[in-house]
This record gives structure tokens, C-alpha cells and sequence, in this order.
């Protein structure tokens, strides 16, 4: 079977979107180095670019590449699965340049502008200043009317071409995700009822239609990559929406535990975030039986390894690590402190990185119509340091956490002072010295992704000469 | 489903029924949500002036409850800790503040808590960053009370007023090492937050953080 496929517009626009990703990823490490650097040394750049403006930019720009990826990855896919180019794909690809500019107007702002005065301008100009959806609401709305389009793009193009399990999933799965983020854009004085809502936009993503979209690249990604048969894959698929919406919906309630919403959510949120990591059980389970399936045989060795991590780190980092603390009896010692930041390093990571440059490698080989991709040595380098770096943050970070919820909740009680007595504990601040020094190891991984992302077509297609 | 999709024998391994089962789940798990969201908008919704003065009990309260004391305390029948509405108390010389005062007032707060972008150092009800202390109960921390470092450092006699005077310039009375950077904050816009942090103290966020402040061995015992 060649792997050669028609010079898609379609593919183009995905191209772009994983550019532009990248370089967001890359901005992300540097503020994550920023503001790690601050733990340690907070006389950084005091007064003149804050800790809150550099963790600011370095979540955002987290989910903002995130999004990107997918897009792109959606974009990608697209044309191979419904069989015809995507619909649309002009105003697509205006879509593309529009809010590639929103970003940087935005980042820009974020960057030199900072903080606003206490007035409803600022939410609209500035900054919103609730963590992850900080992007000013004139960009929200440019978010979703760009968003909107490639909703469009996507429908239009599955209901004129082929329709499959994937692109199904796929579309259910985008509808809900764009729709959800309507729910944080408003305004309350009523900080419970802002945090009600705001878990709508953050846990519906990532522990629900987020989750669902990585199941739909998997399945795309062991179709291309290993030929798994289509009708098995796409069963595995069902499953796991099954699974996932069915425990990741209504385990919402482990964020209900203590912003002042009834304590019925206790029950709801413990019981059902216990379910949650199952799902990532049977992905990590069906990547595994696929790969022995086909004796490990892949046309794309760095994509496959990158799948691999994925199916490992989502159920660790999001499954593993999330299970840990998402009882209530125990979240009320470790909720809002370092145990938390841990889980969202390895989760974020294991469930979403990965599979996303797993999906850049095979647009790089499908776009090259390179038969069988190996991995390079840089590829090797890249995927085991940044892997190595982001276990080092998480258990350091998960250790530190231990600390404040031991010393500065039970033993103190979470006063003013109980938190800086343990910040300024020796386990602690080893913990905050080893996530700066893995934060390193992260950067230096990176940096040989992208040369890997830049250097592997050609490498591979003269090896194949 | 594709075209050349072949239904096999057993229902555990049909596409048909694993994609029926993913549309029932999700429908009925998502109904669930809903009818739990209706029920719980009705319980977090503020209340109002009047149920301060006739004491009843909500679980996010008025903005006017500026103009009374609050403690948290153990519930024997709860098994942790809960707001309790006092008497009224002095908040900047006045206990007299009208609902659409207090409200104003909430609302510079809350509006210049994000302006600000605190969550990006501190948590709120837990939710945030962890460079900085939780402000959930920060209102009722011994810190800011008579004899707790900050009304000393800032030299005022209450919580109000050491409050708004560090928020001008937090740089200048630091505690700790991690300094809070100057952030342009007026006296308005401090004051309001002021009430924003008393406002949030009074949730009942059903018990967290557990055992504030009430362990023996505390430096503020």
C-alpha cells in the first residue's frame, strides 16, 4: 500500500496549525523556566514580569498549541477519512491567519501590558484573570467564530464525503467541545457561581471531550501507522467515549468538593472520578493488544513511540496521578496545593503532548510520502529526554505536594503562616529545586524535537535512496 | 458506520451496539448533569440582605454580610467546620453599608481580583496557583488579626485596614521572602477587595480548609 497521498489543501492548512503550535510549545517551556526559576529565586524579575504573568502565559500558551495540534490533527485527517478535500478550506485557512493574530495581539498584551485597572475593560482588553481562560473576551469571541468555522469545515466536508466511526466521533465530540466554551464567557461577583461554571469549560475539555479526541486520534494513528483493522478500531472507539463520557461527565463533581456547591457532590465526584482512569486502562489495553496484533511492525517508528508514551502517560499522569487525590477525604489536604500541579504536569503531557507530535510525525511522513520512517537518533533523544523531564517535574512536584498537604494542612491548619512555614521546608524547596533542574531537561528534549520535526523527512528520504 | 462494515456474531464486539451505548451514556449522563446543575445554581445563587437580618442561612451570602462578623467554626452535626454570622462588626468605620453599596463594593473587588490576575499566584476556594497562599478563609487568618504580623507590619488595628494599606503596597510589607509585586492597585480598588476576601470567607465551602487554623502547635496560637 503506498503511503503517498494528494497534496490536500487541507494538509497545508494542518501544517501551519502544527508551526504555529510548536512555537507556542516552545514559549510554554520558557515561562514554565521562568516561573520555576522564581520559585527559587522570587527577586527574578520582581515587579518588572511577575510570577503571575509568567505562569499566566505559560498555562495559556499550553492550552492554546494544544488546540492548535488538534486542529491541525482534524485538518490532517480530514481528506484521508471522508476521501475528498475539506470543504471550505479557503475561509478555513482565513480562519487560520485570523487567529493566529488574535494570539499574538493577545500574548503581546499578556506579555507588556500584564495587569488592568479593577474595571469590566480590563476583562474585555486585557486579561480576564481566570486561570486557564485568561484570554481577554474580545479574543473569545474571535476564538469561537474562528472555532465556528472549523466546526463547519469538518461538517460540511464529512457529510459531502465518506463518512466513517472517526470522523462520527469526531464531529459529536468538536460540538460539544466549542459549545462549552461559551460557559466562561461571563461575568459574576459571585465567586462560587464563577468557578461553577468555569469547571464547565476546564473539565469538560480535558477530562472529557479532550480525552474523546485523543481516543479518535488513536484510532487514526494505528490505522496509518500499523494498518489495525479499521471495524476493531473504531469498536475500541465507541468504547471509549462510552467510558469516557460516561464516568468523565459527571466526574465534574470532584471539582464541586469545596467551592462552596452542595456536598452531594462528594459522593458524585469521588464515585465517578474513581471510574475515570478505567477508560484510560482499556486505551493504554487496545494499543498494547494492537501492537502485538502486528508483532510491533510500524511504518513510523517516531510517531509510534510518541503513541506509545501516550498510552502510558495518560493512564499514569491522568488516570494514576488523578486517582490519587480525587477522593474527597483526601483532596481536602492536597486540593490547591503543589500534589495538584504535579498531576497537571504528567496529565497535560501523557494524555495530550504526546499523542499531538505523534500526529505531527505522521503528517511530516505522509506529507513526504516517505514509505517507512524510522527514528532517528535525535527522534530518540527528544522523546525520552522531554519524557524523562516531565516524570522529574511531576514526582518532584508531587513531593513538594505531600509536604504542604502534611505540614501546611494538617499540622497547621492552611494558615498564612502554615503556608510559607511549609514552602520554606527542606523537602519542599528539593522538590522546587529538581521540577527547575527537569524543567531543563524538558527545554534540552525540545529543542531536539523540533530539530528532529525539521531534519527527519529529509534524512528519511535519503536514507531511502 | 462504512460501507464495507460486516456485523459480527456476538453484540460485544458490534460497532452498532458500542456506538448505541456511547449515545445513551453520554445523553443520560449529560441529563444528569443538568438536572444536578439546576438544583445546585438554586443553592450557590447569593442571598440577600434580608437573609442576613433574619439569619438565614446560605451557602454563598449576601454582599452585606460586610457589615457583620464572621467566624468559622466546627459543626458537631457536619463534621467540620462552617461560616458563622455574628453580630455586626465595623467594616471601615460603617456597618450600615445598604445591599447596592456592598454589592458595588463586591464587584470592584471581584472585578479587580482578575484585573489583577491573583489566581495566576494565589488559589481562590482552592483554584489557581500555589506560589501564594490560599485566600479562601484569608480574612479569618490569625496573620491579619490584632497581634498577627501584618496589622504590625502595616501599623493598623484591624484586619480592614491592614488589608488596605498592604494592598497599596505589598512589596513594601513583606513577610517572607516571596514578596507580592506591586500591582498599581488604589485605595478603591483595595477596599474592594477587602470585601471581596471578607464575602469569600463566609462561603460554606463545607469544611475546606479543614482544621484552619485549630491545630495545637500553630506559631499563631
Amino acid at each position: 500500500m503506498s503511503i503517498a497521498t494528494p497534496k490536500y489543501l487541507s494538509q497545508s492548512l494542518a501544517m501551519k496549525y502544527f508551526f504555529v503550535a510548536v512555537v507556542l510549545f516552545g514559549a510554554q517551556l520558557v515561562m514554565g523556566l521562568i516561573a520555576a526559576y522564581q520559585f527559587v529565586n522570587p527577586e527574578f524579575l520582581f515587579n518588572v514580569f511577575n510570577f503571575s504573568t509568567a505562569r499566566m502565559v505559560h498555562i495559556n500558551a499550553l492550552v492554546v498549541w494544544m488546540l492548535y495540534a488538534m486542529i491541525g490533527s482534524a485538518y490532517w485527517m480530514l481528506p484521508e477519512e471522508t476521501g475528498i478535500e475539506t470543504v471550505g478550506i479557503k475561509l478555513g485557512t482565513l480562519g487560520f491567519y485570523v487567529l493566529t493574530l488574535a494570539v499574538t495581539i493577545v500574548v503581546g498584551v499578556y506579555i507588556l501590558v500584564q495587569v488592568g485597572p479593577g474595571t469590566e475593560a480590563s476583562i474585555w482588553l486585557i486579561n480576564e484573570g481566570r486561570e486557564y481562560l485568561e484570554a481577554p473576551r474580545w479574543a473569545d469571541i474571535g476564538i469561537t467564530v474562528v472555532v465556528l468555522i472549523f466546526v463547519y469545515n469538518v461538517f460540511a466536508t464529512v457529510m459531502k464525503g465518506k463518512r466513517t466511526g472517526i470522523t462520527t466521533v469526531l464531529m459529536a465530540d468538536l460540538i460539544a467541545l466549542a459549545g462549552l466554551y461559551l460557559a466562561g464567557m461571563f461575568y459574576t461577583s459571585n465567586i462560587t457561581m464563577d468557578q461553577f461554571w468555569w469547571w464547565w469549560v476546564i473539565h469538560l475539555w480535558v477530562e472529557a471531550t479532550w480525552e474523546v479526541f485523543v481516543g479518535v486520534l488513536i484510532a487514526y494513528g494505528l490505522i496509518k501507522v500499523m494498518h489495525a483493522n479499521r471495524q476493531i478500531v473504531e469498536m475500541w472507539l465507541w468504547i471509549e467515549v462510552t467510558m469516557l463520557f460516561g464516568s468523565g461527565i459527571l466526574g465534574m463533581g470532584h471539582h464541586y468538593f469545596w467551592i462552596g456547591t452542595p456536598e452531594y457532590w462528594w459522593e458524585i465526584g469521588a464515585l465517578f472520578s474513581a471510574l475515570e482512569p478505567v477508560p484510560l486502562v482499556g486505551m493504554l489495553v487496545h494499543v498494547i493488544y494492537d501492537m502485538g496484533k502486528h508483532n510491533g511492525k510500524v511504518n513510523n517508528g517516531p510517531a509510534f513511540n510518541w503513541f506509545i508514551v501516550n498510552a502510558f502517560g495518560n493512564f499514569l499522569g491522568a488516570g494514576v496521578w488523578g486517582f490519587m487525590h480525587t477522593l474527597p477525604q483526601i483532596n481536602i489536604y492536597t486540593h490547591g496545593s503543589q500534589f495538584t500541579a504535579g498531576h497537571g504536569h504528567l496529565a497535560f503531557y501523557g494524555a495530550y503532548a504526546t499523542i499531538l507530535i505523534g500526529m505531527m510525525y505522521v503528517a511530516i511522513q505522509r506529507r513526504n510520502g516517505i514509505e517507512e520512517m524510522r527514528s532517528t537518533a535525535t527522534s530518540k533523544w527528544a522523546v525520552s529526554l522531554i519524557t524523562i523531564g516531565v516524570l522529574g517535574m511531576t514526582v518532584a512536584l508531587t513531593l513538594s505536594g505531600y509536604v504542604q498537604a502534611f505540614v501546611e494542612r494538617a499540622e497547621y491548619g492552611a494558615t498564612w503562616d502554615g503556608y510559607f512555614i511549609a514552602q520554606g521546608a527542606t523537602w519542599f524547596t528539593q522538590g522546587i529545586d529538581w521540577r527547575l533542574a527537569m524543567g531543563v531537561v524538558t527545554l534540552i528534549g525540545f529543542l531536539l524535537l523540533v530539530k528532529d520535526l525539521l531534519t527527519i523527512a529529509k534524512r528519511s528520504k535519503a536514507l531511502a535512496n | 458506520m462504512s460501507e464495507d462494515y460486516k456485523e459480527p456474531e456476538s453484540v460485544w464486539t458490534s460497532n452498532r451496539f458500542w456506538s448505541r451505548s456511547a449515545g445513551w451514556v453520554t445523553g443520560f449522563s449529560a441529563v444528569l448533569l443538568i438536572l444536578l446543575t439546576m438544583d445546585t445554581l438554586g443553592q450557590i445563587t447569593m442571598g440577600s440582605a434580608e437573609d442576613l437580618a433574619n439569619k438565614v442561612t446560605k451557602r454563598v451570602p449576601s454582599a452585606s454580610v460586610i457589615n457583620y462578623k464572621v467566624t468559622y467554626e466546627y459543626s458537631a452535626a457536619r463534621g467540620h467546620e462552617v461560616p458563622v454570622i455574628g453580630e455586626k462588626e465595623l467594616f471601615f468605620g460603617r456597618n450600615d453599608y445598604s445591599e447596592a453599596e456592598a454589592n458595588a463594593l463586591l464587584e470592584k473587588g471581584k472585578l479587580t481580583s482578575q484585573a489583577k490576575n491573583c489566581m495566576n499566584c494565589h488559589t481562590l476556594l482552592g483554584n489557581g496557583a500555589y506560589y501564594a497562599p490560599d485566600l479562601t478563609k484569608a480574612w479569618l487568618d490569625p496573620a491579619w488579626q490584632a497581634g498577627g504580623v501584618m496589622q504590625g507590619m502595616t501599623g493598623t488595628t484591624s484586619t480592614d485596614e491592614a488589608m488596605l494599606v498592604f494592598f497599596q503596597n505589598p512589596d513594601k510589607y513583606a513577610s517572607h521572602a516571596r514578596r507580592m509585586p506591586n500591582l498599581g492597585i488604589t485605595p478603591e480598588e483595595a477596599k474592594g477587595l477587602v470585601a471581596f476576601l471578607k464575602q469569600m470567607s463566609s462561603i460554606d465551602t463545607n469544611g475546606f480548609p479543614r482544621n484552619f487554623n485549630k491545630i495545637q502547635g500553630s506559631t499563631q496560637k
